[in-house]
């Protein structure tokens, strides 16, 4: 019963998918080690040239690649490609304001679709569907990389991007949408709205593809119980390329990774040691088909499970366990990365103390997020709105910080917590 | 002519102007003048103490953020109309308020305005046309 895009590929042997990471992964070293210098430079230190890499059992002896290499290289240090034989970017923030770009060629592109497609065609997406997709579009890579999937299954793609809910049921229910691609929040959000107006019965919606924040179970019954559908889990990350990365397949018990294009590995956050299958730790990645930014060993900063129990659904490649955490303290907020590092940067930029306090909710199935700064002498006055437009100047900057819209809750002086040690900035009341 | 205004930064929570009010209390602070200007999740308190210097000190050392802004106070005819006069004149004389509240007096006949303005230059010359002018702090018997 299960449906595939690329059977030969998804239902490979063990042995097979071996054959071609082991064949994949020693090209894509002697590729950056001829091209990369900032990786070249950290295998020199470690010791490590291409002729030690003969197989996936040597991965372990390579370094990693961290979001602060990402940063330091930015913006080409990692390309292993020239500008010319790049078509895109995309990008995701950074840990202290810096973004992330990843560049993709044309083969990089049509590499991210597949594996895009791949998702879509085991929520039962074919080319007879309307494809209704709903992540941004732009930079973020939620939008571009449904788009590019649904378009290599044949669904007619509506390319909606993110917000205008009313234009959005429009659609869906004269154009009759059959798979809908957004955040879980955003089609929770979504399923209300359209039981509200008493939509149900005119929408045709039959599956749904919700990735780039934290859900759970719970969240998930109560969506395909509002919508009629059945809901599926996707993951990636910019810097690997993008949605795809793994994706649910109808048991619904974990993502499979697309093990030709990305070696998943887990390791202990603190060590960096290798951990055997089953257990929990950070999820690292080598992407060994990736053209013009492939990183080795990164490091996603993402908690999670490694299986290889056989899958009902017939596909063999390894599956992940949703994220259950992070090793950093970065936050996903309305599918947006954000790091408490950047808000500090503008607070300090601005003048106001590094003493500040960030809550995160949910409210309506949406995310919130505010930012409590403590007032000081050199931001006060005694004209109410020139406080007012310092409040909505930081509103802006963090707004461009951030890519989303935080309040900001200026408080008395002394009256957020200042705790032994590491401070406690974030309070996260979502549950989920 | 200028009087000390004590302008604190007032966080919106219940209990909150009290701290502020129990603080003036203990130290034999008296308030003569007030006002709030508030938005959803704070405000500014203004006011005006018998003892500005005193007043700001103990507000200060409890960790209150504050300012210490001049304004003016102009004496108004305490008869309907009287404040009407006033602002009809700093109208005509294209006098911009920042803000305005009203101070507390117990002499018979007369009212007092605190104005904040931001060109008092002209403020002052607009009066003057008028045959008017601030009173000082000694006229309301504050320091």
């Amino acid at each position: 019963m299960s449906n595939y895009y690329q059977p030969e590929i998804e239902t490979a042997s063990h042995e097979q998918i071996r054959k071609w990471q082991d064949e994949r992964l020693v090209k894509q070293v002697k590729n950056v080690w001829d091209n990369v210098p900032y990786y070249r430079k950290k295998m020199e230190e470690k010791g490590v040239t291409p002729d030690d890499i003969k197989s996936v059992d040597d991965l372990y002896k390579l370094p990693f690649l961290t979001k602060d290499d990402l940063r330091e290289a930015y913006p080409y240090g990692l390309m292993a490609r020239p500008l010319k034989d790049c078509v895109r970017i995309q990008s995701t923030s950074g840990t202290t304001g810096r973004r992330v770009v990843a560049f993709y060629t044309q083969h990089d592109i049509d590499l991210w679709d597949e594996c895009c497609a791949r998702a879509i065609v085991a929520a039962g997406g074919t080319n007879e569907d309307v494809c209704h997709v709903c992540y941004g579009y732009g930079l973020f890579t939620g939008g571009p990389g449904l788009n590019g999937g649904s378009h290599k299954v044949g669904c007619l793609t509506l390319p909606m991007s993110s917000g205008n809910t009313d234009r959005q049921l429009q659609f869906m229910t004269d154009l009759g949408s059959t798979i809908l691609c957004c955040t879980p929040s955003y089609a929770a959000y979504l399923a209300e709205s359209i039981i509200e107006r008493g939509l149900r019965d005119k929408i045709k919606l039959k599956a749904g593809i919700f990735g780039a924040e934290a859900w759970s179970e719970n969240m998930r019954r109560d969506i395909e119980e509002k919508l009629g559908i059945k809901a599926y889990d996707i993951y990636g990350l910019t810097e690997i390329s993008g949605p795809g990365v793994s994706f649910e397949c109808s048991e619904q018990t974990g993502m499979h990774i697309n093990e030709d294009h990305f070696i998943a590995e887990i390791i202990n956050p603190e060590t960096g040691e290798v951990l055997p299958e089953g257990e929990k730790g950070e999820l690292v990645f080598t992407s060994i088909t990736k053209e013009a930014f492939p990183l080795l060993r990164y490091r996603t900063r993402d908690i999670c499970v490694l299986t290889r129990k056989p899958c009902s659904c017939g596909r063999t490649h390894v599956k992940m366990s949703k994220p259950m955490g992070r090793s950093d303290d970065m936050l996903i907020i309305k599918g947006v990365n954000v790091f408490p590092s950047q808000i500090e940067t503008v607070l300090l930029e601005r003048g106001y103390p590094a003493n500040y306090q960030i809550i995160v909710d949910r409210v309506n199935n949406s995310d919130t997020l505010e930012v409590q700064v403590e007032m000081t002498a050199e931001n006060f006055s005694d004209s109410l709105s020139k406080i007012n437009e310092m409040e909505k100047n930081l509103v802006s900057a963090l707004k461009s910080m951030l890519g989303i819209y935080a309040k900001v809750k200026l408080v008395a002086p002394k009256t957020i917590a200042r705790s032994e040690g590491k401070a406690v900035r974030i309070i996260d009341n979502r549950k989920i | 002519m200028h009087i000390n205004q004590i302008s604190v930064f007032l966080e919106n929570r219940t209990g909150g102007l009290a701290e502020i009010t129990r603080l003036l209390a203990e130290n034999n602070v008296n308030l003569r003048a007030l006002s709030i200007a508030e938005s959803a999740d704070y405000g500014v308190l203004r006011i005006i103490a018998d003892d500005s210097k005193k007043a700001s000190s103990v507000l200060l050392s409890s960790g209150n953020i504050l300012s210490m802004t001049p304004v003016m106070a102009v004496a108004v005819p305490d008869k309907p109309a009287g404040l009407n006069e006033l602002l009809e004149v700093l109208a005509e004389g294209d006098i911009s308020i920042e803000y305005m509240y009203s101070y507390n007096t117990r002499e018979d006949g007369t009212a007092y305005m605190i104005f904040r303005i931001s060109d008092e230059k002209k403020f002052l010359e607009v009066l003057a046309k008028h045959g008017m002018k601030p009173v000082c702090p000694s006229d309301l018997n504050i320091k």
